[in-house]
């Protein structure tokens, strides 16, 4: 289990920074949002695996005994997950509205002359 | 100590923006609260200062759970003052947009996403967790992504793709870095993983770890080679928004990184080597960038990075008194860049244009206000006894007293060449004549008092700050030092927040 996640999250990072070194700006948003995966998984699997033993104690021990699923970076990634996909919907509207204005997917072209506003 | 009004001013800053957003496009009720609000805050924020002053640390366990199991707030000398800079940042940019920014922006939610980037940086500067931080840190970043995108503005869009994929990449390493934080230590208490990180024994996996953090909180202070994002983006927003932007923003990576490196990595000889070498790089790279730059914005663009090399290179020498001049130059740093972006858009209220070639003539015709901006500038510069001109005696005393030559001889090149790139704006914009009168388009004659003072009292409030740092420095040295020494000694810190139990 713990070398597919190895693996998984190797891909993910090398995939994801491939996609945003690209010119596009549709492989940009997906390289971050690989990239974010990537590090979803890596809390998870940071917080050692541990399977079927939840840390819900026994009511008549004071201390746990046995070895117990750390809850801690579940809700990490909970966490993690939602603000990435709030960030993520805002970058969507973003790249989307950059397009509609430009009418260009490349990151290279994002350099209009200054023109002068507020 | 427990005290619970530490988070005072992140509740402050939520309420008005809930408030704010249930009076949806009534803008002048929205204007009225938000300078109140911000008003409010800074008081609270003097109070919590004042009672830090001594060397106290209080914290606050959210929802009563015992550090370090659960997220717990500190106040200690360096985020009280923090939060103070920032309130006072904030009432002044808080005044300024009420006339500064387009009624269009405030329609479509300017004010509440503003105070909603204020609680964050408030937040950020308050926590004592890791994780909290970086949840502070996004709701900062998206915070700062809508208010640049705000207007729609083609360039601004631009800037904002640039900015906003820097920004998500800097907080996914950041993550990253915490992920394995984690995994190696089992804590996410900062006071906590003071004490579990020297006993780690993989510690090349927690310098790798310090790497994550030194990139992530890089890419936000805007560090050489992470910097390009900035000067690249600060130009585009309103002058409102850039100034919370260029004061603050790139603060908060520094005081993260101040954070970090002081309380969970210590410095080693190769960190401290890197961090120099960064700060040189970024001394050079931004002066340098200045020196070609015609728009008054991203001329004060490159100025950030370069200054943000001197708090840098204070943080890698890693002594008392280095540490004394990178606080102090942070305090003013602050103050100033703020004024700066203010300043620009002040101009542009005047002229129309933020082109130096297009600009000129000032002077004569507004010499009251051309001698406020001049009080500004030399802070900048760091005239005597201006208030920029004390940190960098402590940053240049160390420098040579730790043979560090080329960062002492990096600061001499960096404050030379910001001296040089504002004489030539002071010149351009100021004495030189108008190049092309007729095409001036001078929106400040027309206003009405009130509108006048709205745009020039921020300007003033900020510049007597500085004035005041610069005359009072004894007192800021004073604050810095206490701050150095528990950068320093972090036991008090941890003793705060543990309770004394280790």
């Amino acid at each position: 289990m713990e070398l597919i996640l190895v693996l998984l999250i190797g891909i993910l990072y090398a995939a994801g920074i491939y996609l945003i070194l690209r010119r596009s700006m549709v492989k940009l948003l997906l390289g971050i949002m690989l990239l974010g995966n990537g590090t979803n998984i890596l809390i998870f699997l940071l917080g050692n695996i541990i399977k079927g033993k939840p840390p819900i104690i026994d009511p008549d021990l004071k201390v746990f005994t046995d070895i117990y699923a750390d809850p801690i970076p579940q809700a990490l990634i909970l966490t993690a997950i939602v603000i990435s996909f709030g960030l993520t919907s805002f970058a969507i509207v973003l790249l989307k509205r950059v397009y509609a204005l430009l009418g260009t997917d490349d990151l290279d072209d994002l350099n209009t002359p200054e023109e002068e506003d507020i | 100590m427990i005290d619970n009004q530490i988070i005072a001013t992140v509740i402050v800053h939520l309420f008005i923006a809930i408030v704010q957003l249930i009076l949806w496009r009534k803008s002048t009720a929205q204007r009225f609260l938000s300078v109140g609000g911000s008003l409010l805050a800074l008081i609270l924020a003097f109070k919590l200062f004042f009672k830090v002053y001594d060397g106290e640390i209080l914290t606050m366990n959210a929802a009563n759970w015992k550090a370090p199991f659960g997220i717990v707030f500190v106040a200690d000398l360096f985020s009280s003052t923090l939060v103070v800079l920032t309130s006072i940042a904030g009432l002044a940019v808080s005044i300024f947009s009420c006339v500064g920014v387009g009624r269009q922006r405030i329609l479509y939610g300017y004010f509440p996403i503003f105070h909603f980037l204020m609680m964050g940086l408030n937040g950020a500067f308050l926590t004592g967790d890791i994780f909290n931080l970086y949840v502070w840190f996004e709701v900062i970043i998206i915070s700062s992504f809508v208010l640049m995108t705000l207007g729609g503005r083609k360039s601004q869009l631009e800037g904002a793709v640039k900015y906003m994929a820097m920004n998500i990449l800097a907080s996914t390493f950041f993550l990253t870095g915490i992920g394995i934080l984690y995994g190696i230590s089992g804590s996410l208490n900062m006071a906590d993983l003071a004490l579990r990180i020297p006993k780690i024994q993989n510690q090349a996996l927690v310098e790798i770890t310090a790497t994550f953090f030194l990139i992530g909180f890089g890419i936000k202070s805007a560090v050489f080679p992470l910097y390009f994002w900035l000067p690249s983006s600060y130009h585009t927003p309103p002058s409102a928004v850039a100034a919370t932007f260029g004061g603050l923003l790139t603060k908060v990576g520094i005081y993260a990184l101040f954070r970090v490196f002081s309380l969970l990595f210590i410095p080693n000889h190769f960190t401290k080597e890197l961090l120099v070498i960064l700060a040189i790089l970024t001394i050079l790279t931004g002066a340098f960038g200045a020196l070609i730059k015609t728009n008054i914005r991203r001329l004060f663009s490159y100025l950030i990075v370069c200054h943000i090399g001197f708090m840098i290179g204070g943080l890698g020498l890693y002594s008392k008194w280095a540490l004394l001049g990178a606080i102090f130059y942070l305090i003013h740093d602050i103050m100033v860049k703020t004024n700066l972006f203010l300043m620009a858009g002040v101009i542009r209220q005047l002229r129309g244009t933020m082109d130096m070639n297009k600009l000129g003539g000032l002077y004569a015709q507004y010499p009251k206000i051309s001698l406020l901006f001049a009080i500004v500038l030399f802070s900048l510069v760091g005239i005597p006894p201006l208030s920029g001109f004390w940190p960098k005696i402590y940053l240049f005393k160390d420098a040579f007293q730790l043979e560090k030559y080329a960062f002492a001889g990096a600061l001499i090149i960096g404050s030379f060449i910001t001296l040089y790139v504002i004489a030539k704006m002071w010149a351009q914009v100021f004495w030189k004549d108008t190049p092309q009168p007729e095409i001036i388009e001078d929106k400040f004659v027309k206003m009405i008092g009130y509108r006048k003072t709205m745009l020039l009292l921020p300007v003033i409030i900020l510049a007597s700050a500085s004035l005041y740092i610069g005359f009072n420095a004894e007192a800021i040295i004073h604050v810095a030092d206490q701050i150095a020494t528990q950068l320093l000694d972090t036991s008090p810190y941890i003793n705060a927040v543990l309770g004394g139990q280790n």
